[in-house]
């Protein structure tokens, strides 16, 4: 059920509608808390954050991703103009292939990140955190593209979890476990079409569903009536939250400022600066920001994005990063004990040349107990990898748990 | 003979600022008005039966919020409310709201252009760097960059320095705010008609330009850098009317010893030996001091209330080329129910909202072109906004006040002066205005004020009716303002100075100027500074 239509001036009488899933996620929302995701409402936790969470370490977890900003690129320029606007050479994301980018300002600061699916041959979607459609359009100038966001249209399901190709299997997908991380594949659901991507925001095993928005109540029925037999828990934002911590994930607007929205001229960040130089390819003769993130790679960077490992177990939200002698060279963005890898991790800005894998940090930690504020200064060391990496999130055919 | 350690003409919101500091730092200070009453342009009065008008200015933003709490307005009996968005009524049966809420206004402008809407976050952030670089220099006084004193040099250095912190971009974009048109501006952004207008009017409100004028960019900065209670941008109502600032700030004043004398204007600045001696009122009374403060608009305070031989030749000229031109006028309407907009529906949430007559910025600049032909907009752009919606104090229950400003309105009809009669049409030609969108409208009408710059000047001595005291124009803006040479708040005559809006940083009800003012003047006194500096945000 499509649930929202802009093209009424009566859309004011509400200030946030219910997901094309909302008539379910009602039922199983014990809470009776929601909270808010642009257009939509969205499920911060339905019974548990902690179970939740465990559901998406040990079972599954179904998590709404209608409300994530949806374009559908097309045309005969859709790869130049891709390639055009993100850092990444899209000529490697193949039909039936799905990718993970960035794009940038013309001063190579980090407009937004997102997944590239090639939906058919040259035809993408591009997911985004924020609204791009002024974006997409400056850029498009000078090619032959046909965009619009369609974030309304398809209603969107994450599966994570290790019993989620189980429960695909069950729900009929015949041929889900022959799907390779980051491949998508088509499946017939009663006769409609519904496209099934190995992806997802939690670092382990999982899928992602989407479907017209019409038939939304439809897969979410037959997604839980399969899950049954496979513990199969419906997940809110909270746990999402602790899963993309765990696996390293960097969120726009935690992690970083999205440039668009960034009032003080120095507080965005490059691509380099968030650790994600792997998605800058040079060998593109132009895109977005090319000429400041080379100058950039010869020069040096300003920051550094690094995954930290502190000891002890008092979570580091907020906290001030010192070198190890005691210079204040950083902040937290995202903190948290993490329950798989039993280690207390967080994911930091630093100054450079700060920020080496293997080097040693200072992190002040306030704390309460009982209403009393403590503070402590624990040492942290810079991780390279994810703070949990299960080798199911790269296995094909996955086991069925 | 009662000799006072200051004088202060003018009790509008910066002459009272000023003597409330003064008076707070020890001063003996007499405060003079003309009116019956204090206020100046940010008052509320009482004309008809229980109605409270806002009769000059009509909501607050620009105050600032360091004056606020060191005046410890709230003491003094001063609530201002933020008050629910703003709407665009077109003439196609179709509005543009702009709600509190951002996902609602985001979803809003996408009925009018998806892209627009997604413009929006790159348009405000770039207005919002800008604002902050302003925000900072709002309660300092503007350097001379020809002084090699000191302060001045460090003062210069400062603001290069902040200029510089910019960054490359935003620094291009400054050179641009200030020399750019609004509506060349919003070209940058935004593709919907209606959209842009509904962002023009800030560019123009108060300023006798057109939206394809350069320079009005600026002036939509000067409407954005206010914010209540740190939601940049925001506007609020003072609770019981503008006048409820003025109020507090003359309870502070008196609370500190000050002494306010209503009822008589001041004839003449006294002057001997190049030094100021008091002032003497209309009603022929003198009052003696060595500092005479003016909270008069420029061409007020020379042209009128001095002796042309107590000054030099070069700064007269100056006074009388000083850009002070009216552009606006302005109606309080007594309402004996709530006006039904056609366009709005039932859209009961917009009855809170600021209020916006205009369709594009092509309908803008016809009605300036109006104003330059020497006669009022026959199709004028209109803001209104009804303050009962959200105070309960200005009307009886189930009956409003409406304010009503309007651009553009000329200082002179085709060079003559304003009778009458012409104010009359002037007040039928916005009433049919308004029934235009809201038939019925003109049936509700119980009593209505109207206010041409005729009556602005000689009611609360705005000189030609310029709300600013001055256009905002970077001639006359930072060191430039009032005059070069004469920005850092005093006169051409010792121990005379300027409070009013017509210095740095310019109008609104700010209350900077009337701050700065007294910073300098505690400095000159060799008294400590109980002035507070601007909130540093970084």
């Amino acid at each position: 059920m499509r649930t929202v239509r802009f093209d009424s001036r009566d859309h004011y009488r509400n200030k946030v509608y219910p997901s094309p899933f909302h008539s379910r996620q009602k039922e199983l929302n014990g809470l009776k808390e929601w909270s808010r995701w642009f257009d939509y409402l969205s499920v911060p936790a339905y019974t548990c954050p902690t179970m939740e969470y465990f559901s998406g370490r040990n079972t599954c977890g179904v998590f709404d991703i209608t409300p994530m900003v949806k374009h559908l690129v097309s045309g005969p320029d859709a790869l130049a103009y891709m390639n055009r606007l993100v850092t990444r050479d899209v000529a490697k994301i193949k039909p039936g292939r799905v990718g993970y980018a960035v794009w940038c300002t013309d001063e190579g600061q980090v407009i937004d990140d997102g997944t590239i699916f090639h939906l058919r041959e040259g035809v993408y979607r591009l997911c985004s955190q924020e609204h791009q459609i002024d974006w997409m359009m400056i850029n498009a100038n000078g090619f032959d593209v046909n965009i619009i966001e369609d974030t309304h249209d398809v209603a969107g399901l994450a599966l994570q979890g290790p019993t989620s190709c189980a429960t695909l299997k069950r729900m009929g997908l015949t041929g889900i476990e022959d799907l390779t991380p980051f491949g998508l594949r088509y499946f017939d659901l009663d006769g409609i079409e519904l496209m099934v991507s190995r992806t997802g925001y939690t670092g382990d095993l999982g899928y992602e569903l989407w479907i017209d928005a019409g038939y939304a109540e439809l897969l979410w029925d037959r997604v839980f009536a399969a899950g049954e037999l496979h513990q199969i828990q419906p997940m809110g934002s909270d746990a999402l939250e602790m899963l993309r911590i765990e696996a390293g994930f960097i969120l726009a607007g935690a992690d970083f400022m999205p440039a668009q929205h960034t009032v003080r001229p120095t507080h965005t960040r490059s691509p380099f600066e968030l650790g994600l130089g792997w998605l800058v390819d040079f060998k593109k003769p132009v895109f977005n920001g090319r000429r400041a993130l080379l100058a950039e790679k010869e020069n040096g960077s300003r920051y550094a994005l690094v995954k930290l490992d502190i000891e002890g177990n008092k979570p580091a939200d907020s906290s001030y990063v010192y070198s190890s002698t005691n210079k204040n060279i950083g902040w937290i963005t995202s903190a948290m004990w993490s329950p798989s890898a039993k280690k207390n991790i967080a994911l930091a800005t630093v100054e450079t040349p700060h920020g080496a894998v293997g080097e040693e940090m200072l992190v002040e930690i306030y704390y309460q107990r009982e209403l009393k504020w403590s503070r402590v200064k624990a040492k942290a060391r810079v991780v390279k990898d994810a703070f949990f990496d299960p080798p199911r999130r790269r296995q094909t055919p996955p086991a069925d748990w | 003979m009662k000799k006072y350690d200051a004088i202060v003409i003018g009790a509008g919101h910066n002459g009272l600022t000023n003597a409330a500091y003064l008076a707070k730092a020890g001063m003996n200070v007499l405060m003079v008005e003309k009116n019956e009453y204090i206020g100046g342009a940010t008052v509320s009065r009482n004309l008809h039966e229980d109605w409270i008008y806002s009769n000059c200015s009509y909501v607050c933003s620009l105050l600032r919020p360091e004056v606020y709490r060191s005046l410890d307005l709230a003491k003094y009996g001063l609530q201002v409310v933020p008050y629910g968005g703003s709407v665009t009524i077109s003439q196609n049966d179709d509005y543009l709201a702009s709600y509190v809420d951002h996902d609602a206004s985001r979803r809003e402008m996408q009925r009018h252009s998806h892209r627009d809407a997604d413009a929006e976050a790159r348009y405000w952030r770039d207005i919002m760097r800008q604002c902050r670089f302003i925000r900072q220099f709002l309660l300092r006084t503007a350097p001379d960059p020809t002084s090699f004193k000191p302060r001045d040099l460090l003062e210069m250095l400062h603001l290069g320095k902040e200029f510089w912190k910019l960054g490359e971009d935003v620094l291009y974009d400054t050179i641009r705010f200030y020399t750019m048109s609004i509506s060349d501006f919003l070209d940058e952004y935004f593709e919907s008609p209606l959209i842009k207008a509904a962002h023009a009017g800030s560019g123009i409100i108060g300023s006798a330009m057109g939206v394809m004028s350069p320079g009005t960019a600026y002036v939509l900065l000067h409407h954005a850098m206010g914010d209540v209670d740190g939601t940049a941008g925001a506007w609020g109502f003072a609770r019981g009317g503008m006048g409820a600032i003025s109020k507090a700030m003359g309870a502070c004043f008196e609370d500190n010893g000050g002494e306010i004398l209503t009822g008589s204007g001041v004839e003449q600045i006294m002057v001997k030996n190049g030094k100021v001696t008091g002032v003497a009122l209309e009603n022929g009374n003198e009052y003696h001091s060595d500092i005479v403060v003016s909270n008069m608009t420029l061409p007020r305070t020379f042209l009128e209330c001095m002796d042309a031989n107590d000054l030099q030749p070069e700064f007269l000229k100056r006074v009388r080329n000083f850009k002070i031109r009216g552009s606006s006028g302005k109606l309080n309407i007594a309402l004996d129910g709530l006006p039904k907009i056609t366009a709005l529906r039932d859209n009961q949430e917009m009855m809170h909202a600021d209020i916006h007559l205009i369709d594009s910025i092509e309908r803008l600049e016809r009605a300036y072109d109006d104003w330059k032909d020497g006669t009022w907009s026959k199709d004028p752009y209109i803001d209104m906004i009804i303050p009962t919606m959200t105070d309960p104090t200005m009307a009886p229950p189930g009956k409003h006040f409406m304010s009503v400003f309007v651009q553009y309105v000329p200082p002179k009809i085709h060079g003559r002066d304003w009778t009458d009669a012409d104010r009359d049409a002037f007040g039928e030609t916005v009433m049919n205005q308004i029934e235009n969108y809201a038939p019925g409208f003109k049936d509700l009408v119980l009593h209505a004020e109207v206010r041409t710059p005729r009556e602005l000047e000689d009611e609360v001595g705005l000189t030609e009716g310029n709300i600013f005291q001055g256009e905002l124009t970077m001639d006359q803006l930072m060191f430039n303002r009032p005059i070069p040479g004469y920005a850092q708040y005093r006169g051409p005559v010792k121990g005379l100075w300027m409070c009013g809006s017509s210095n740095h940083p310019g109008g609104g009800v700010m209350a900077a100027p009337g701050a700065n003012a007294a910073r300098e003047i505690l400095m000159d006194q060799r008294k400590p500074n109980n002035v507070p500096e601007g909130w540093i945000d970084d």
